[in-house]
């Protein structure tokens, strides 16, 4: 149990070489699965073969106009999301009332998986970006709105009263006081905002598209190319990564400044 | 009627004390201006529905909620409705199973904590969206493939909370109870058990938005008969009327499914704090 309070090198080392062998004892397995068993090449494609294509995938740069749609969408729906996100919680936050009206019911639509109206904005927008660009917005609205409801709403009153004693005008409230109160909330919620964007646009071209990433994936499983499938999945992912990992690092450094 | 109307007159005439007299009032109960929003959006939605736009796109809200008899009427519907709700109570299930078996043994031991919490985050920060195709691959296009997707996406956030609830005990506990002389049922009984319960319904809570998004996005991603396979159709028919009652339906059940965990958690997480 729990009773031994610290961890020796040793047993971290152990945990390491840990993770190692479960890594590794499920690459063989699936290799194993593809060759000695005899699994289905059509579910499960050789690990060799997944790691040629996704050199192929890589190195032909094919990924490139899929990558050009998934990332102008994104672009087009977080820049929207987070407009309209900041701008109506920065004017909600102003009032007290304001807050307890809208934050519950804000608060209380966010509950609910927004991936149902995807049909919906299907119907009204069509198969193409315009769609996905809709529901992106719709699901990253949420987070940055509610953070940047708290970041503002939060700010501690006595530093509002000082300011206001020493004759700070409107903008140098917002300049001096509010903003570097509130930045650090509406920053995560901006990030997380960013992630879900992400996903959701890559989940409505999976659902319903003609080009982009998610779309691609669909393509290829359609077409029971199932190892350059993989190899496009891990790359997705991978890109998925990168982006959010460059978000955050923005996210740091923009709280450090 | 009348009175109503010769109130609502007086409302309307400037006299100067009945109007801050009403914002004060209004002021006290941000529950009634809160109604009174989401009134003024739906009237927006009506108006706009009938007079303004096109109605092969969007459906005024009264038309959506009057003709929701013939949305049941409609051969299959009921049927794919049912077969949603029992994919997530399944998926659900499944997953608080799951999440919570692996949590308690990740949790518990200090070196499956080490070795398997860094796999279980990885796992848990791959964007899911990206393998669902591989979930239809080998689960097929049937109930098995959308409980699947359910699972792997509930189960994660109940294991993580799981494993920090169990992870926050304090050893003091253990050893005392040990020293007490209780058996290993004895102590998950009475010092495991009570202390893990406010983050199991967190975590519980967590899972079941995650149920809901895997279920529905396998659903909407491919569906022979739940209700994917009538979102497309209605879609293609440019049956917004009837588009419109099917997704304000689940969107109910997910507000129903998610309040029921959620005022769990509240009584649970209260009561033993």
């Amino acid at each position: 149990m729990n009773s031994d309070g610290r961890a020796t090198t040793q047993q971290r080392l152990l945990s390491r070489l840990m993770q190692i062998a479960f890594i590794a004892v499920l690459l063989l397995l699936w290799s194993l699965a593809t060759t000695v068993w005899g699994v289905s090449r059509i579910l499960l494609p050789n690990p060799l073969n997944v790691w040629h294509q996704l050199v192929e995938v890589v190195s032909s740069g094919a990924f490139i106009p899929d990558l050009k749609v998934t990332l102008g969408e994104l672009t087009a729906a977080f820049a929207i999301a987070m407009s309209l996100g900041v701008s109506l919680g920065y004017s909600i936050s102003r009032s007290r009332f304001l807050i307890k009206v809208f934050e519950p019911l804000l608060a209380a639509i966010y509950a609910i998986p927004i991936i149902l109206f995807l049909p919906l904005y299907v119907l009204l927008l069509g198969l193409g970006p315009g769609s996905k660009i809709a529901l992106g917005a719709t699901i990253s609205f949420f987070p940055i709105v509610l953070s940047t409801i708290a970041g503002f709403g939060n700010v501690d009153r006595r530093l509002v009263i000082v300011a206001r004693s020493m004759g700070a005008n409107d903008l140098q409230m917002f300049r001096h006081v509010l903003l570097p109160a509130a930045l650090p909330v509406i920053l995560a919620g901006l990030r997380m905002g960013f992630t879900v964007a992400l996903l959701s646009v890559i989940a409505s071209e999976t659902i319903a598209s003609f080009a982009g990433l998610g779309h691609h994936i669909v393509d290829l499983a359609e077409n029971m190319d199932t190892a350059r499938m993989f190899a496009y999945i891990v790359f997705v992912i991978a890109i998925v990564a990168f982006l959010n990992a460059v978000v955050s690092r923005l996210e740091r450094w923009v709280r450090w400044r | 009627m009348g009175a109503m109307a010769v109130s609502r007159t007086e409302v309307a005439h400037p006299i100067m004390p009945a109007a801050p007299n009403i914002w004060r009032r209004l002021e006290r109960r941000p529950g009634i201006a809160r109604l009174g929003v989401v009134i003024l959006l739906l009237l927006i939605w009506e108006i706009a529905a009938r007079y303004f736009l096109d109605r092969d796109f969007i459906s005024p809200p009264s038309v959506v909620v009057m003709s929701l008899d013939k949305l049941f009427g409609t051969p299959g519907v009921p049927s794919a409705l049912w077969l949603t709700l029992y994919e997530v109570a399944a998926a659900f299930v499944l997953s608080v199973i799951a999440g919570a078996g692996i949590g308690l043994a990740v949790g518990l031991n200090r070196f499956a904590h080490q070795s398997f919490m860094p796999i279980v985050l990885l796992l848990y920060g791959i964007p899911q969206i990206t393998i669902l195709p591989i979930f239809v691959l080998v689960f097929g296009v049937g109930v098995a493939s959308k409980i699947a997707f359910g699972v792997s996406h509930g189960m994660f956030p109940i294991m993580i909370s799981v494993t920090a609830g169990v992870q926050k005990i304090e050893p003091v506990l253990f050893v005392s109870a040990r020293s007490m002389g209780a058996n290993r049922w004895q102590l998950f009984r009475f010092v495991i058990f009570p202390h893990m319960i406010p983050s199991f319904f967190t975590g519980m809570r967590l899972g079941m938005s995650g149920v809901l998004l895997g279920v529905l996005l396998a659903e909407l991603y491919v569906s022979t008969a739940g209700i994917g396979y009538f979102t497309s159709i209605f879609t293609q028919n440019f049956d917004a009327t009837k588009l419109m009652g099917l997704v304000s339906m689940l969107a109910a059940i997910a507000i129903a499914l998610n309040e029921i965990v959620r005022r769990a958690e509240l009584h649970y997480a209260r009561s033993r704090d």
